[in-house]
């Protein structure tokens, strides 16, 4: 009894956890979707994105950088929004792996993308949209905001 | 998810099993403002060692519980900030400005017994 179980064990361990950076390469483009719609969707959200950044090899410090980043713009969709999507995708590119999360809804858009990228970062914790801050602990990041249309927010973040 | 809010003696001690989600935070927030005054507590622990991420909002749920538990006469301090989540936090500009924290719930509840025991010392002026 015993012995079944530790064979049980073992041969699921290298299965669950990638043995190698390699290993995760080849994994590589992975892509979750997850519909956005309460606030529990927000805690959903940033597990599956620590989850894809833990296989694509990301240490524990961008991983929580990451996670608070899905955080703050699946937050933004309940709040704004309503409802709307993350889309989490690993990447290559140059040999470099990276994770994607797109955060999509289809609802009021921002008038004025440029405030809402300035706004809030002193007053933080307040009632900014925190793009600021989702800015600071990515690096790349895009926004694609029309009124009435609805908000686009893509970030990027390399692993070094 | 509730989160339970132990007794012990005159403070309260609140520790965050996992990641919670707002309306989770929230209740927390309100059971503890509550309870403050039922068991006429002096201070409160929070531990967020289990917490994943401390974004904006969960920062600023933990600054009103200070806050709000402060205005009723007790003492909050937040233990267990794990060194990635400290740094997430400086990086996204986010403070707990005037909130006490300490490193884990034993460091905590000594700070406690300092910050209150002076409080008692002055109310008890008259003693020997």
């Amino acid at each position: 009894m015993g012995r079944e179980r530790r064979r049980a064990v073992t041969s699921d361990g290298p299965a669950a956890a990638p043995r190698s950076k390699a290993r995760a390469a080849l994994d590589v483009p992975r892509e979750t979707s997850i519909p956005v719609r309460s606030d529990v969707d927000v805690v959903l959200a940033r597990q599956k994105g620590r989850e894809l950044a833990a296989a694509l090899g990301f240490g524990p410090t961008d991983l929580t950088l990451i996670a608070t980043a899905i955080s703050e713009l699946t937050r933004n969709i309940v709040l704004y929004a309503k409802c709307g999507r993350i889309v989490l995708r690993g990447i290559e590119q140059d040999g470099k792996l990276g994770i994607v999360v797109v955060a999509r809804d289809d609802g009021p858009g921002i008038p004025n993308v440029a405030a809402a990228l300035q706004s809030g970062f002193s007053t933080s914790g307040g009632l900014g949209l925190g793009l600021p801050g989702v800015r600071r602990l990515t690096d790349e990041f895009d926004i694609v905001s029309e009124v009435g249309r609805g908000t686009t927010v893509t970030v990027k973040k390399w692993k070094q | 998810m509730v989160v339970p809010i132990l007794k012990q003696g005159r403070y309260l001690i609140a520790t965050i099993p996992t990641a919670l989600t707002d309306a989770d935070l929230q209740h927390l927030r309100d059971g503890l403002v509550a309870q403050v005054g039922r068991c006429r507590s002096r201070g409160v622990v929070v531990d967020i060692t289990a917490l994943d991420v401390m974004d904006s909002f969960a920062v600023r749920t933990v600054r009103d519980i200070a806050h709000m538990t402060r205005l009723r006469g007790a003492e909050t301090v937040i233990v267990g900030i794990q060194p990635e989540v400290a740094f997430s936090m400086v990086e996204l500009g986010l403070t707990l400005e005037d909130v006490n924290t300490a490193l884990d719930l034993e460091e905590g509840l000594a700070l406690l017994d300092k910050k209150t025991q002076r409080v008692g010392k002055e109310g008890e002026a008259r003693g020997p």
